[in-house]
């Protein structure tokens, strides 16, 4: 456990570790109230309104897949009826070139296809994955916030970051341990 | 295996025989097992067609080397030089030349397709009376016999490859000494002969030899029971309003059919036929003939000849017989009615008597067509065409009987197999150990040759310089269409040189022949003139004439009268005979009756090598690569015989024994047989055929009798419980209310012009679909079937595999219903299976949707609908997914299950039809309406700035048609013949009710019933 | 309803989601111990063994198939297809359930699907390669198949024929098997992201942290996390319906009768989702005792299956009594005839029945609470499902084929060696893929399984103010 001010250059930030969901929950909306905004909380299971707590307000991700569902739908439908009635028209079975019925099931696969595959690349592109290395790894026990534990983590680099002031506020919160964390 | 044995082998091997490795050699089972199959036991009982296959193309392929080279060799008579282009071959423009095949001595006319040298296909000479533009199946078939690998290659004495030469120098051996004694011992064996030239050979021979002595058998024709008859008829079936056939199938066998199909039909196809005429049948088993008929009656073959009798006391013919036994419903109503109808029809009424019936029925069918006035008008007698027609049961039986008695020491056959063939009762093998000299002449080095000292490989008809008589006498050439594949010898050849006259070629001969001829030197007076009966200047004028035309006109006993003067003292003669004086009744018979008829294609053995007719579904029956007994309902459920199947199964095997004699045969229950009635059907159970025939079905021609070789009773007929797998192309004849084939009777049709339109079910209106219709406004391709002129004899089927290079795939496959032919002959029955109505024949081949269900499902558009609203198949484009055909509601396309085509035989490469794409594995394939065709009047209509005209393009299954019931033209052009057709009441459209709007349709079936045997 | 509510050991009370007394830690263990470690059941290796041998067997028949083409089957005309689409059917059928129990219980927020949707969306993904294997090797020549069949215009720029339901086919099932790994896989990070904080065996760490993508829990990804996994769910929905009545299409847009019916569509749909269920149940059943997890799948999930069995059941049997009823109301002579060819005089008859007592008749067993909860009945009756529902395609494809509208064209099918072979294959090849899956995945959503432990979500009252506890 590293204690005592390490080089501010080399340093993470602080991670605190909660035994439940409900103390971190009630951890994070604390440190919010004090006005950090560089911090992120840990758990082996989402649990609903952390997020909002630490302040998060983005919500791509449907957007995305709305937009790439309208894309997969026009542009099926649109290669279809480009292959068939412009490209190489042919009288297949006495239909006309353009029949827009037979039309729809490829179209509704491509659109299911284009909007299925940004959601999860979406999801994984805005988190930044994948990326190998991050220094909250660094923190010895954090291998349990995919278990069982619950981290909390305010960066060195966040405005309000006094290392002495924030390990107490965060001692103050119930954690059951707070540690520093190097980059 | 010792050596010796090795070498014996290879002796005996069809073909100059190349062989790899001792085992091979050898022959021994092991290497065929190893051979057939590539892949270990699984393997086989699926494919076996494919492994026999394969090991054939290993064979085959060895064999073969001698036929490579020869493919496009040119005739030795006129080879062009290729440095300049000759004139008349331009590459894929196929040249046409007359020439004619003789069947049972007796020739069909034909016009032969030459690709750059090598025939591939044959029609029927247009101009020639004697077919009249159409042909059979056995001349379909018979290019194929011309490429067959396994078709004898070498002179072959005692064991070893001989030359030329040496058989000449060991003939000359032979009849050296003969000249002294005047040629006692010397034998000649033959088919019935037609071939002026042969004829006048022979006849030398026999001048030289006084004591020689000409048998002749053939199995199938030129053998009557109970004495042959002095005259032969020729019918005018386009003049009778009434014909009754006296087990007569007058459409469906022997060369005469084709033209007496065309001429009965004529009265029954077209647009309306005005007065159609009524056709009553008398026969023990149903017959393409039978199936056409307005009135059928099953009778026992052996009483025909009472029932003949009766109806001639009937129609008042002097010294008639007094009627036997007859059955009910032939006594009380059918000689009533049929005197009745006869008398009424006087002069335009004609009573066939069949081959098969014995000469007295033949004698009381004359009497009578004289006592109504036929003769002369609907029927004329005149001498018999071929050459000193004899029995050839009584032939042979002489003959054998002259070799018991020891008294034949040098024996020359030709072209028959009497070992196969013979019948049981003569024990011809026994016998002909004691000829001392025994020489073959044939096509394959069959049975019959394996046992001769000298064998000689003849040369194919294609292949030959001659002459051949047609049934009504004309006079046809043959011209060759390739030179000898395997140095083949005509026997016009070897007679002349047994006459001393060596050195020449069949050409010069015949040359030689009608320079005579020309010049009346011979002893046939004969009167040559050309068509528009101009006698020619000069020899070199009638021959280039006859040879142009391939027939000389004036020869004919259809235009003229005037048969040759030698003959026609007979024939006058014949006339003069009193119908009194005809042979006495046959002797009545009892107990169950057999009935021997010839394999419908493989006759009596002869074509069994030519996998065509092996898997060309028999007429009626629709089995391939075997032959049966048919038997009737009735009689099956009394030999325990099951009398219904869902699919191919094993069929019972009938053990029978006539005369002592025993064999077995896979019983066929045939509705419309004769009750306690089995029909034999022989040609089958070859040892030597080659690749393709050898041991393959049953052999019965042991049971036949010298004495009645057509019918006897007193046969014993009893189930034997085994099991044998037949494998036919239609399993189900009921038409279960679903009016595939549209029957109406002419009254009837009169009566409610829409009586075949509601026939089926109701058709969806044009206007329910969602979807505009397209338009065709170039040409727009169309056919026309006339069911009340198509007979079922299934030559379109084997014309459109010669036109499309159609695979044959072999019996296992066949059994799981993947045969290949683009177009089928669907049959139908109706009414009760003891005494059903029909056979009705349809001829299916692709409709052509305009909305095809096929084409919306091909998921690579693999099948799309071209501009002139072809539904054209890519095959290069199909990967194989069978939507297609599952979605096909008339189920005519055909996949490639396996490779199927032979790619590998050379010969039969030089055969296919370089117009049309050789399909591999996994593709699939249907009719084209033969695109090829099509394209080939495109590409003229193109170049020559002449629009197509009606008739310029037929289909391939549409020339062969005798019955000319497929009719296929532009229905842009308002004046074509099917659009003609197709404005007829009669026109329906097959599953129309289904909105395919099919571009071929079919005009219903019109029966003429007589009202007094509805 | 809560047990409590009822008195003590009433059978009507609803059995636990999950036994009492496990923790987040317990369940991590437990789960993660199945696959890091180095014992494996012995039952494990034998099943195991079985299956590979029949997957061999696939090998050789489909090299045999390609060496030869297709007539080693017993296809011929008119039976088009046969095995090969009866088997590409079932597959696709079984196929539906894990998508189902992962996506629309999900979104029916059916918290009991936790501990089975892991295993049924693998399940999902083997039965989709056994099934797409079908439509490719069917065609007689599948090297072409293969690409020919994409929407890419060729040399001659000729593209495939997007009228014909094989190319819906081909879109569906590509669609369904992508998007299905890809639900499979984005359910599995966090998983993994245990096993890479769990594994001992440094390779092993950095295979896991490697597939983990380097999750590590954060608030805000768990928030995108959870967005992107309910999207897949909403979108999985439409497209698993989607898929199943496409298949459908295959028959219901052709002109055979037997296969040119409306009620096609929600009839297939029903059907597979009654096939997947039940192989979902045969598989659960000897999974949670051959590796221990009776705790997590307990008996409320089986009955619960078993209920989804029983109801889907009875949809399925409507459509058959649908398919008889318009068969025999159309008044159409080819529907009529279809009909009763398929109950009483066709020579396939018995097909029909055998499906009907396996599809219909037996099932009723599950009505019975008790039947219900009795795991060897289940595994039976799930087991006459199997053999029914490839019946019912045996049914319709073959039967339906054989005796079309021209009599002249009525023939028999009959398979071949090679058929059967094929089908056991796949089986083969669906049980390995499925038993090296449970080895070496977590077969069970572990951080799923936390959310469903008491205390799991936070308690409210735990507010800004908040305050000591």
């Amino acid at each position: 456990m590293s204690h005592g001010p390490a080089p501010a250059s080399g340093l993470y930030g602080l991670v605190a570790e909660f035994d439940s969901a409900t103390a971190l929950l009630d951890a994070a909306n604390k440190v919010r109230e004090a006005g950090f905004t560089k911090t992120d909380a840990f758990s082996p299971y989402p649990i609903h309104g952390l997020a909002e707590a630490l302040g998060m307000k983005e919500h791509l991700v449907p957007k995305f897949v709305l937009a790439a569902g309208i894309f997969g739908a026009l542009g099926g439908y649109g290669l279809e009826y480009w292959a068939q009635a412009i490209a190489y028209p042919m009288n297949i079975g006495g239909r006309p070139t353009f029949a827009w019925v037979s039309f729809i099931p490829p179209a509704f696969e491509t659109t299911i296809l284009c909007a299925a595959f940004t959601s999860a690349i979406s999801m994984i592109v805005l988190n930044k994955l994948p990326q190998p290395y991050h220094p909250v790894f660094n923190a010895p026990r954090f291998s349990l916030a995919s278990q069982d534990k619950f981290f909390l983590a305010i960066e060195a680099a966040d405005p309000r970051f006094k290392l002495d002031d924030t390990r107490a506020f965060l001692n103050g919160l119930h954690a059951k341990e707070v540690v520093a964390v190097d980059e | 295996m010792t050596l010796s044995a090795i070498r014996s082998r290879l002796a005996g091997l069809e073909g100059r025989s190349y062989w790899r490795s001792l085992d091979e050699a050898a022959d021994t089972p092991e290497f065929r097992a190893y051979v057939e199959r590539e892949f270990p036991e699984q393997a086989s009982e699926f494919n076996d067609p494919a492994g026999r296959r394969q090991f054939l193309k290993l064979m085959g392929a060895s064999l073969a080397l001698a036929g490579v080279g020869a493919c496009t060799r040119q005739p030795p008579e006129k080879i062009v030089p290729y440095v300049r282009q000759p004139e008349e071959i331009i590459p894929g423009r196929p040249l046409f030349f007359a020439t004619a095949m003789p069947q049972g001595g007796i020739g069909l006319p034909l016009l032969a397709e030459n690709h750059m040298g090598r025939p591939t296909k044959l029609e029927g000479n247009p101009e020639h009376p004697a077919s009249l533009g159409a042909t059979d199946v056995l001349a379909q078939a018979s290019v194929l016999t011309l490429y067959d690998p396994d078709r004898s290659r070498t002179i072959i004495g005692r064991g070893e490859v001989k030359t030329w030469g040496s058989f000449l120098a060991a003939m000359q051996l032979l009849l050296g000494p003969k000249r002294s004694n005047g040629g006692a011992g010397l034998r000649l064996l033959t088919e019935p002969i037609s071939s002026p030239s042969v004829l006048e050979q022979i006849d030398a021979l026999l001048t030289t030899f006084p004591q020689a002595k000409w048998h002749q058998w053939d199995p199938v024709y030129g053998v009557v029971q109970g004495g042959s008859a002095a005259s032969s008829a020729l019918y005018r079936f386009e003049k009778a309003d009434v014909v009754l056939a006296l087990d007569a199938d007058f459409m469906g066998f022997g060369p005469a059919s084709v033209r007496y199909t065309k001429d009965f039909t004529s009265r029954r196809r077209g647009a309306n036929p005005e007065h159609p005429n009524r056709l009553y049948v008398v026969e023990p088993t149903p017959t393409v003939t039978g199936s056409t008929a307005d009135h059928r009656l099953a009778l026992k073959a052996r009483d025909i000849y009472p029932f003949a009798a009766a109806l001639a006391g009937a129609l008042g013919v002097a010294g008639a017989a007094p009627a036997g036994e007859l059955p009910e419903e032939a006594r009380a109503k059918w000689l009533p009615a049929l005197a009745a109808d006869l008398r009424a029809h006087r002069g335009a009424a004609v009573v066939v008597a069949g081959e098969s019936q014995p000469a007295a029925v033949h004698a009381l069918a004359r009497a009578i067509n004289e006592a109504i006035g036929a003769v002369g008008t609907t029927v004329t007698y005149g001498a018999p065409v071929v050459g000193s027609p004899v029995d050839g049961a009584a032939s042979i039986a002489q003959l054998v009987a002259d070799m018991n008695a020891g008294s034949v020491d040098a024996l020359l056959i030709v072209g028959t197999n009497p070992i196969f063939t013979a019948p049981g009762d003569l024990d011809f093998r026994a016998a002909f150990d004691k000829v001392a000299n025994r020489v073959h002449v044939g096509l394959y080095h069959d049975e019959t040759a394996e046992l001769c000292h000298w064998h000689v490989n003849e040369a194919h008809y294609l292949e030959s310089w001659g002459d051949v008589r047609a049934f009504d006498g004309t006079v046809s050439l043959i011209q060759p269409l390739i030179a000898p594949l395997y140095d083949g010898h005509t026997l016009l050849e070897i007679l002349a040189n047994l006459n001393g006259t060596s050195g020449q070629s069949s050409l010069d001969l015949t040359k030689a022949y009608w320079t005579r001829a020309f010049g009346g030197q011979t002893k046939t007076a004969w009167t040559l003139r050309d068509a528009k009966g101009q006698a020619f200047t000069t020899v070199d004028a009638f021959w280039r004439h006859a040879l142009h035309d391939g027939f000389v006109a004036s020869t004919s006993g259809f235009t003229s009268t005037s048969q040759p003067a030698a003959a026609s003292t007979t024939a006058s003669a014949a006339q003069t005979a009193p119908a009194a004086a005809a042979p006495a009744a046959p002797a009545a018979m009892t107990g169950t009756e057999i009935i021997f008829r010839p394999d419908p294609y493989i006759l009596d053995g002869r074509n069994a090598n030519n996998g065509w007719l092996q898997e060309l579904p028999k007429p009626i029956s629709k089995i391939t690569w075997d032959n049966v007994a048919f038997i009737s309902p009735r009689t099956a459920e009394r030999l325990g015989v099951p009398v219904t199947r869902s699919g191919n199964q094993n069929q019972a095997v009938l053990s029978i024994s006539y005369q002592g004699r025993k064999a077995s045969i896979p019983a066929w229950v045939q509705p419309g047989t004769a009750d306690d009635v089995v029909v034999v059907h022989f040609g089958y159970g070859r040892k030597r055929a080659g690749r393709v025939g050898s041991n393959v079905g049953h052999d019965v021609f042991g049971l036949r009798s010298s004495r009645a070789p057509w019918f006897d009773g007193g046969a014993e007929v009893s189930n034997s419980g085994e099991g044998y797998y037949i494998a036919s192309t239609q399993n189900h004849f009921a038409m279960e209310g679903r009016h595939p084939v549209r029957i109406v009777d002419v009254e009837e049709l009169k009566k409610n012009p829409k009586a075949v339109e509601e026939q089926g079910a109701e058709k969806p209106p044009a206007a329910l679909s969602l979807y505009p219709v397209y338009e065709y406004p170039h040409h727009k391709w169309g056919m026309a079937i006339d069911l009340n002129a198509c007979t079922g004899c299934s030559a379109c089927v084997i014309a459109c595999v010669a036109e499309n290079n159609i695979p044959v795939v072999g019996k296992s496959q066949v059994a799981r219903t993947r045969e290949m032919h683009w177009i089928r002959v669907d049959t139908y029955f109706g009414g009760d299976p003891a005494k059903p109505d029909g056979p009705h024949h349809q001829p299916v081949p692709c409709q052509q949707c305009e909305n095809a269900p096929c084409e919306v499902v091909c998921p690579v558009a693999a099948t799309v609908h071209s501009d002139e609203g072809l539904n054209d198949m890519v095959y290069n484009r199909c990967v194989g997914t069978r939507y297609c055909s599952n979605n096909c509601p008339y189920k005519v396309r055909r996949f490639n299950f396996l490779l199927y085509q032979d790619f590998v035989t050379p010969e039969l490469m030089a055969q296919r039809n370089p117009d049309v794409t050789i399909r591999s594995r996994g593709v699939m394939e249907k009719c084209t309406y033969c695109v090829q065709r099509i394209n080939h009047a495109r590409i003229d209509e193109k170049t020559t700035g002449r629009a197509i005209q009606d008739g310029d393009i037929k289909t391939a299954c549409q020339q062969v048609c005798p019955a000319d019931a497929i009719v296929f033209g532009d229905l842009n052009d308002p004046k074509s013949r099917v659009v003609e057709l197709k404005a007829t009441e009669r026109n329906y459209g097959l599953l129309d009710d289904l909105g395919t709007r099919p571009r071929t349709t079919y005009l219903a079936k019109v029966r003429n019933p007589n009202p007094a045997l509805e | 309803m809560e047990a409590s509510q009822f008195p003590k050991d009433d059978f009507r009370a609803p059995l636990p989601v999950i036994a009492p007394g496990y923790t987040s830690r317990s369940i991590t263990e437990k789960l993660t111990g199945i696959v890091l470690t180095k014992h494996t059941p012995v039952a494990w290796f034998f099943v195991t063994a079985v299956a590979f041998m029949l997957l061999m067997g696939l090998t050789v028949s489909l090299a045999y198939l390609l060496a030869k083409g297709i007539g080693i089957w017993g296809n011929n005309v008119p039976v088009g297809w046969a095995f090969d689409i009866i088997n590409f059917v079932w597959w696709i059928g079984i196929g539906h359930a894990g998508t189902l129990i992962s996506a629309i219980l999900l979104l029916f927020k059916q918290d009991w699907r936790t501990s089975i949707n892991r295993f049924a969306e693998a399940m999902t993904l083997f039965a989709v390669a056994c099934a797409a294997l079908f439509p490719l090797v069917h065609t007689g020549r599948p090297w072409l198949a293969i690409y020919w069949l994409f929407p890419y215009p060729n040399a001659m720029t000729l593209w495939p024929n997007f009228k014909s339901p094989l190319i819906w086919d081909v879109f569906a099932v590509t669609t369904y098997g992508s998007v299905s790994a890809l639900f499979w896989f984005v359910g599995l990070i966090p998983d993994l992201a245990t096993f890479r904080d769990r594994a001992a065996h440094p390779g092993l760490k950095k295979l896991f942290g490697f597939l983990a993508l380097g999750w590590r829990g954060s608030a805000r990804h768990w928030f995108r996390y959870e967005t992107a996994y309910l999207l897949l769910a909403g979108l999985s929905t439409p497209l698993v319906l989607s898929v199943h009545t496409v298949v459908s299409f295959d028959f219901a847009v052709s002109v055979i009768p037997g296969w040119h019916a409306t009620i096609f569509p929600p009839y297939f749909v029903a059907g597979a989702i009654y096939a997947g269920f039940a192989m979902v149940l045969t598989l659960a059943i000897p999974l949670r005792v051959m590796f221990k997890v009776e705790d997590f799948i307990t008996m409320r999930h089986i009955e619960n299956m078993a209920k989804i069995t029983l109801v889907t059941g009875l949809v399925v049997v409507y459509g058959y009594a649908c398919e008889a009823f318009f068969g025999w109301y159309s008044g159409n002579e080819y529907e009529r005839f279809m009909l009763k060819n398929r109950t009483y005089f066709g020579p396939y008859a018995w097909s029909y029945w055998l499906l009907l007592i396996c599809n219909f008749i037996v099932p009723q067993l599950l009505w019975s609470k008790r039947l219900r909860r009795n795991i060897p009945i289940v595994f039976v009756v799930c087991m006459f499902i199997n053999v029914g529902m490839w019946l019912e395609r045996f049914v319709i494809i073959v039967t339906s084929l054989h005796r079309d509208f021209l009599p002249s064209s009525w023939q028999m099918y009959y398979p071949t060696i090679w058929d059967f072979m094929t089908l056991a294959g796949t089986i083969g090849l669906f049980l390995t893929l499925m038993f090296l899956f449970v080895r070496v995945l977590p077969m069970i959503s572990i951080f799923e399984m936390r959310t469903l432990l008491p205390g799991a979500a936070p308690k409210h009252g735990a507010d800004e103010k908040g305050g000591v506890h």
